[in-house]
Order: structure tokens, then C-alpha cells, then sequence
């Protein structure tokens, strides 16, 4: 019965075995390797008299990889419908519930995770690191909302995005911020995206998903700091429309390189503006450009724009050095970089039997000076990466000192196609309508 | 400025804006040409390397969910059946008994069982398991290391960077293809697989 038991244990593996390898040599090899790791056991199992059945390790498997790729789908066919609302039906309420779903779907259902935002990362560390392969899934997440961008414009923030949809649902009371607020807050993504390059470049940390504010919520579990911080943006997104996005998202940026020359995009009116300025206050984002017309000397701002194009190479340069002077400070954050200036900082902590990291390392067989040197090495990432995230910095700055030097005639009211959202709120307001044949009516109320 | 220039001004515009698309649309078609060779259809998942793990306890605490996905599991094959079971006791226990004073696990996840003289076998019960290592660091020290710790699929949500493996000081995470999303000890040995 026993020597039944175990034969019939062994066949089994050499069933398993046959599957996977599929020739016997392999087979044997592995089946004496591990005798000979039975032979090391202290205890060795032992023999029963009695005809006890042991019980079997389980392994549940994780999510099926074919709804990994219902998540795709998913993901097209959001993206296709609210594209479709906002372009041909001009539907904020077709927007508003294709958020709703996608908010039940990205957010509650699949947790926030993936997400376009977090794929950012995974695109990176794609580069950096030669054994990552990217998933199929992260890939898709990343370029989809790209591609629909660069020809229908920020659809995806209007309907698709789980982060967005939660704040878009909340916006009771928007207030209107400052222009030179919004501008300045606007660096913010930029530089959140810089960082988060720098963090993955170096193989240091995912900061956008460590980071998202929303994710807690979605899973009704996170840390208490979290926590608070999801409810302090949701807060705050009652008066200042959607802050995240607008303030924060990484992604948003590259969404916005897009949607800025889209072909597409969509506009507030169906027809010819009529200069009626209902939309003017309509737009929670701040994302309605007034009519202007060049003031001032036409002569004395094209020289305005000239010098700040010569300065552009400087504000480069500055904002390079800045950037290269905090590589120390940054690289902190990177664990085998920590580590290593704690041992020389505080060499007593060699000694200190609840430093787990310390007594890990000193039990790893790695000497000291070669984890100074990987941690040199990563310093000097650093170094190279705070030059190129601080000359971006100063580059984006000094673009934007352009276009605000450059005077750009506008005769109506259109939508800023950055960081227009194409939420579709001020299609709503607009009172030029077209119906189904194509007729256009003007609304008088 | 004379009105006479406006058209001519408005072409240039949409060159510049067809341009930047374009350009636009041609990296974004290379950033995908090149993703298809990097990328694969398989998913990862995160999974921890039983002969890494140093059973530091922060499996525990780190993990985005309470409790956490990472649980205690047993390589039946690789127990001893030990009555002084080193995973199970407090070190100098009052006796041998499944009395909670004499339990090192502190949610009293390990489920003793009688087999026959000497023999007792030892279940983790995972709805109870905080993953907390503790068991492991006492079979690993004192008995085979048939206990040990493995994220568990059913429980994981797969993050994008695992919240444990940020912190873990043995770099015992690692990505693992969804296809063998396990490394239980037994199947998975450390000369074999690195």
C-alpha cells in the first residue's frame, strides 16, 4: 500500500515531467536531482503505517489571461464609444454615462489596475531593463489612448480614464483658478512625468502607481496617508475641477502633445460661432479660449518672441545644472543607494541586530565596497537623468514662455486643445444645435 | 497686418500642425514596432523566491491588502511530520500541544494534526495566515524548511510594482510568467532555477 502510494506519487511527476519536457533525460536528471534533495533533509519524511493520504500543496491560479485581453477589448470599445458621443452625437450625457462605466469596470471591478497612466512605466522599464518584457496588456494601455488622441483628441480623460471619471462625477461647484495659477500648477505634470522616467531609468521605483491617489478607493483598501489623500483630492475636486488630471497626471501630458495637433478634435460649436459667449463659463477645466487680437506693436513682439527664443537654450541649461545638483537628494529614494550611505554614514548600524535591510546585506555575501560601487553607479544615473529631467524642465518652461509671448489671432471661441478634456460640457451650453439631417438651428432662449 | 495675408498665414498653420501629426503618428508607429519585439503575450505576475526569502516579516505589513496575499504554504513532500515541530512551537514550549500558548503563530494559522506515533501533520489554514513568516523562520532554522512563504494568486492583485517587493531586503520578488505563476519548493529547487 505504501510503496503503491509513492510509486503512484512518482508516476505522476513523471507524467507532469513528460508534459513539460517531453523527453526522458531531462526527466531523470530532475527526478535524481531531487532525491538528492531528499538525501539533505534533516528530517527525512517518513514512512507511514497507517494509510494516511497527504494532503496536496494548492496553487490557485491567478486571473485568466484571456480576460486579461477582455480588457483590451474593453478598453477599444470604451474608447470607440465615447469618441463617438463626443464627436458625432456631441451627447454629454453619452459621455457622462460611458464614464460611469468605465469607472465601474477600470475602477471598481478591475481595481485601477492596469491603467494608461501606470503603463508610462512599464513602457520605461522596457527599455532600461533587457529581461523585462513589456505585457501585452500594458502596451495596448499605453499606445491605444495615444493613437485615439492624435486624431479625435483627450477622449480618453472624457470617458475612458477610471482617475478621471471618479473626479468628473464630483465637480458640484467648480471655481476658476487663476490663468497664472493654471499655468503654473500645469509644470506639475511634467514634472511628475520626469520624475517618474528618472525613478524607473534607474530602476529605483514605480512612483505613479505607489502614489495614485485613487487606487485605495477603487479597492476600499489602503494605507491611512493614502487613504486621506485620495479623499483630500476628491475634496478639493468639489471646487477646483478634476485637480489630478489637470495638476498631477503624467499621462496627461503626453495626451496632450497629442491632442494639441489632433485632426479631429472636437469643437464647441457644430457650425459658425456666433459670438454669443455662453460657453465662456461653461468649462469647470478652464480649457475655453477667448477671441483675441494682436495688441501692441506687431514689431516689438515679434522681437519679444526672438529673444525668448534665444533664451530657450539657457533656460535648458539652468534648469539642466538645477537638476544635476539634486541627483543627491533624488537618488535617496533608491534602496541600494540608501543603503549604501547608511553604512557609511552610521557604521555602528552594522551591529544593530534590527536593522533587517543591514543584516540581510551582511548575510548576502556581498562585500561592502561592491555594493558602493552598484550604488556609485546608480548615483551617476542619477546625475546623467537629473541634467536631462531638469534641462526638460527648463525646456518646458521656456516653450511656455513663448507661447505666452506669441499672440495668436482668434476669432471665436475655441477650446484649448491641450487640456481640453472633451468632456463635452460646453457643447451643452453652446445654442447653435444640428439635427440628425444635418440642419442647423440657433437655440433663442 | 493687411487682411490679404490671412489665408496664406492659415496655410502655414495647418503645414505645421499636419507636420507635428504626422511626426507624431510616425513615433507613435515606431514606439509600437518596437514594443511588439519587446513585449509579450504572456502576462507576469509577481511571485517570491523561497531560497531568497530571509522571513523578515514584512510580507506581512507591506502588501496593499489586509491581510496580506502572501501566505504561509506547505511542501507536504519535504515535512518531516516532526512532534517537536520547529513552524509550529514557540521555542521551549510548556508541552507538545495545540494549546495557543504554545503556538508560534500568532492567528493560529497551523493546523496540527495526529497521523500515528510520532507523526503529526501540520495544514495552514490561509484564511487565517497573515503571512508573517515566523512559522517559516522556525522550520527553516530548526526542521526541513517545508514551510514557506508564496504570494497567492487567488489574493493578489498583481500590481504594477509589488508594494513588498519595493522593501523586501533580499530581492526575493522577482516577475514570473503567468504560466508558472508558483515557486513551491519540491517542483521549484534552488540549484536548478538559480
Amino acid at each position: 500500500m505504501r510503496g503503491l502510494g509513492k510509486y503512484l506519487y512518482q508516476s505522476e511527476s513523471i507524467v507532469k515531467l513528460l508534459k513539460r519536457f517531453g523527453f526522458l533525460l531531462m526527466m531523470l536528471f530532475v527526478t535524481a536531482q531531487s532525491f538528492a534533495l531528499d538525501a539533505q533533509q534533516r528530517f527525512p519524511k517518513p514512512e507511514f503505517a497507517t494509510g494516511y493520504a497527504q494532503p496536496a500543496t494548492t496553487s490557485p491560479s491567478p486571473r485568466f489571461l484571456l480576460l486579461e485581453y477582455l480588457d483590451i477589448f474593453v478598453l477599444l470599445a470604451a474608447l470607440s464609444v465615447v469618441t463617438w458621443f463626443v464627436l458625432k452625437k456631441r451627447s454629454r450625457k453619452g459621455v457622462f454615462w460611458t464614464s460611469v462605466f468605465s469607472l465601474l469596470y477600470f475602477g471598481f471591478y478591475r481595481e485601477g489596475c492596469i491603467c494608461s497612466i501606470g503603463a508610462i512605466q512599464n513602457m520605461v522599464l522596457g527599455v532600461v531593463d533587457n529581461t523585462y518584457k513589456i505585457p501585452l496588456t500594458a502596451f495596448v494601455f499605453f499606445l491605444l489612448p495615444l493613437v485615439f488622441s492624435l486624431f479625435f483628441g483627450r477622449t480618453f480623460c472624457a470617458g475612458v480614464c477610471p482617475l478621471g471619471a471618479i473626479q468628473d462625477i464630483i465637480v458640484i461647484k467648480p471655481i476658476e483658478l487663476p490663468k497664472w495659477l493654471q499655468k503654473v500648477l500645469g509644470l506639475i505634470p511634467y514634472l511628475y512625468l520626469g520624475l517618474a522616467v528618472l525613478f524607473v531609468a534607474t530602476k529605483s521605483e514605480f512612483i505613479i502607481c505607489r502614489y495614485d491617489p485613487f487606487v485605495g478607493l477603487f479597492r476600499f483598501d489602503a494605507p491611512f496617508h493614502m487613504m486621506m489623500l485620495g479623499i483630500l483630492f476628491l475634496a478639493t475636486g468639489l471646487f477646483v475641477a478634476r485637480p489630478y488630471c489637470r495638476f498631477f497626471c503624467p499621462y496627461g501630458v503626453l495626451l496632450g502633445w497629442m491632442s494639441r495637433f489632433s485632426s479631429n478634435h472636437m469643437t464647441i460649436t457644430p457650425a459658425a460661432c456666433i459670438q454669443c459667449k455662453l460657453c465662456a463659463n461653461s468649462c469647470p477645466f478652464g480649457a475655453i479660449n477667448e477671441p483675441v487680437v494682436e495688441t501692441g506693436k506687431r514689431h516689438s513682439n515679434v522681437n519679444r518672441m526672438i529673444t525668448y527664443f534665444i533664451l530657450l537654450p539657457l533656460w535648458t541649461g539652468i534648469g539642466g545644472l538645477a537638476g544635476s545638483m539634486v541627483h543627491v537628494p533624488l537618488s535617496h529614494y533608491n534602496k541600494t543607494v540608501y543603503l549604501a550611505e547608511q553604512l557609511i554614514e552610521h557604521p555602528e548600524l552594522k551591529d544593530d541586530q534590527k536593522n533587517i535591510d543591514i543584516r540581510t546585506f551582511l548575510t548576502s555575501g556581498k562585500t561592502t565596497t561592491q555594493l558602493i560601487a552598484e550604488a556609485d553607479a546608480i548615483r551617476h544615473q542619477f546625475y546623467i537623468g537629473g541634467w536631462l529631467l531638469g534641462g526638460f524642465m527648463g525646456f518646458v518652461i521656456g516653450t511656455g514662455l513663448i507661447r505666452l509671448s506669441a499672440f495668436r489671432r482668434r476669432d471665436d471661441w475655441e477650446t484649448d486643445k491641450t487640456n481640453c478634456l472633451s468632456c463635452a460640457r460646453c457643447m451643452e451650453f453652446c445654442p447653435v444645435k444640428r439635427d440628425e439631417d444635418g440642419k442647423i438651428t440657433i437655440n433663442e432662449r | 497686418m493687411s487682411t490679404d495675408n490671412l489665408p496664406k498665414k492659415m496655410d502655414r498653420r495647418r503645414l505645421i500642425k499636419n507636420g507635428m501629426q504626422l511626426t507624431l503618428g510616425l513615433s507613435l508607429v515606431s514606439i509600437a514596432g518596437w514594443s511588439a519585439f519587446k513585449s509579450t503575450s504572456d502576462r507576469l505576475v509577481w511571485q517570491l523566491d523561497p531560497f531568497k526569502c530571509v522571513q523578515c516579516g514584512r510580507c506581512a505589513k507591506e502588501c496593499v491588502m489586509t491581510p496580506s496575499a502572501v501566505k504561509c504554504v506547505h511542501a507536504f513532500n519535504l515535512c518531516g511530520y516532526c512532534d517537536l515541530c520547529g513552524g509550529y512551537l514557540k521555542p521551549d514550549p510548556n508541552a507538545r500541544t495545540t494549546a495557543a500558548e504554545n503556538q508560534l503563530c500568532p492567528t493560529a494559522a497551523i493546523k496540527r494534526k495526529y497521523i500515528e506515533d510520532p507523526y503529526f501533520e501540520y495544514e495552514i489554514d490561509e484564511a487565517l495566515c497573515i503571512g508573517c513568516a515566523k512559522c517559516v523562520a522556525g522550520c527553516t532554522s530548526f526542521g526541513n524548511g517545508s514551510l514557506h512563504l508564496q504570494v497567492r494568486h487567488d489574493r493578489c492583485k498583481n500590481c504594477n510594482e509589488c508594494a513588498i517587493a519595493r522593501v523586501c531586503p533580499a530581492e526575493a520578488f522577482q516577475r514570473v510568467p503567468i504560466s508558472s505563476p508558483y515557486l513551491i519548493k519540491g517542483g521549484f529547487t534552488k540549484g536548478k532555477n538559480g
